[in-house]
């Protein structure tokens, strides 16, 4: 699975994406975010800021319940600013 | 209204800027009486934090930038009888004065115009994921979404 950051996200976590092995119990975005938080403080720093944060799976918006797989690519994003 | 209907429909995201005139121009060549057009322009002041602005620097998610447009600019065109539409979003660093978005939108009739045009770009502002970082001197600020943009694409509801 990729995962891609932006905005402030990507700076406090330090990178704009990275390529992970989705574990077997991992089934939502709302599990691949506890298992982000479980691998270091980073991912805790930012994911507490929940509300803030959009997700989209396969470039189209979605939420916390929505089921994920191995094969796609996730994104966390603040509300966007363009125009 | 025929919902299969497809238009002439130009999405660009680029870092270099764009010539009004000649989108204008391009637009014109669509079955048309009307056409209107918005453009975004870089502030050098933020009145939120009180601070002057030197540059402004966006980026976006190549890819679902493009199809969030699409679906805008095709929920505009089946919504209202318009005849082309052009949507060009600049991307990098910009400095003030310089030209950030064109909306422009053409029609029969001027009213579809003027609300596709506002409704593509009241929409954009909410779901187009780009970002601004302001720059100046002292700081680095990323532009805090702005909730009365939000408010703005509740008139759109049917």
């Amino acid at each position: 699975m990729i995962i891609k950051y932006f905005s402030w996200i990507k700076e406090h976590i330090g990178k704009s994406e990275e390529l992970i092995e989705l574990p077997d119990d991992v089934k939502t975005i709302s599990e691949l975010i506890n298992y982000l938080n479980n691998l270091n403080d980073d991912y805790k720093k930012v994911f507490v800021k929940k509300d803030l944060i959009k997700i989209a799976v396969n470039k189209t918006y979605c939420s916390v319940e929505t089921k994920i797989s191995n094969n796609d690519e996730i994104a966390f994003f603040p509300p966007v600013t363009g125009g | 209204m025929d919902q299969k209907k497809t238009i002439p429909v130009k999405i660009k995201i680029q870092n270099d800027d764009f010539d009004v005139s000649k989108e204008t121009k391009i637009l014109q060549e669509n079955q048309t009486g009307a056409i209107v057009s918005f453009v975004g322009v870089v502030r050098g002041f933020d009145e939120k934090i009180n601070s002057v602005i030197e540059s402004m620097t966006l980026e976006h998610y190549p890819g679902m930038t493009e199809l969030e447009i699409k679906k805008i600019v095709k929920q505009s065109y089946e919504r209202w009888d318009i005849t082309g539409a052009t949507v060009i979003h600049r991307i990098g660093k910009l400095l003030p004065t310089d030209q950030i978005v064109f909306v422009g939108v053409s029609s029969r009739h001027r009213q579809n115009a003027f609300d596709s045009c506002n409704f593509i770009m009241d929409w954009l502002k909410t779901k187009a994921p780009f970002w601004k970082v302001e720059e100046n001197d002292h700081q680095k600020k990323w532009v805090d979404h702005n909730l009365s943009d939000d408010e703005a694409t509740k008139k759109w509801s049917i």
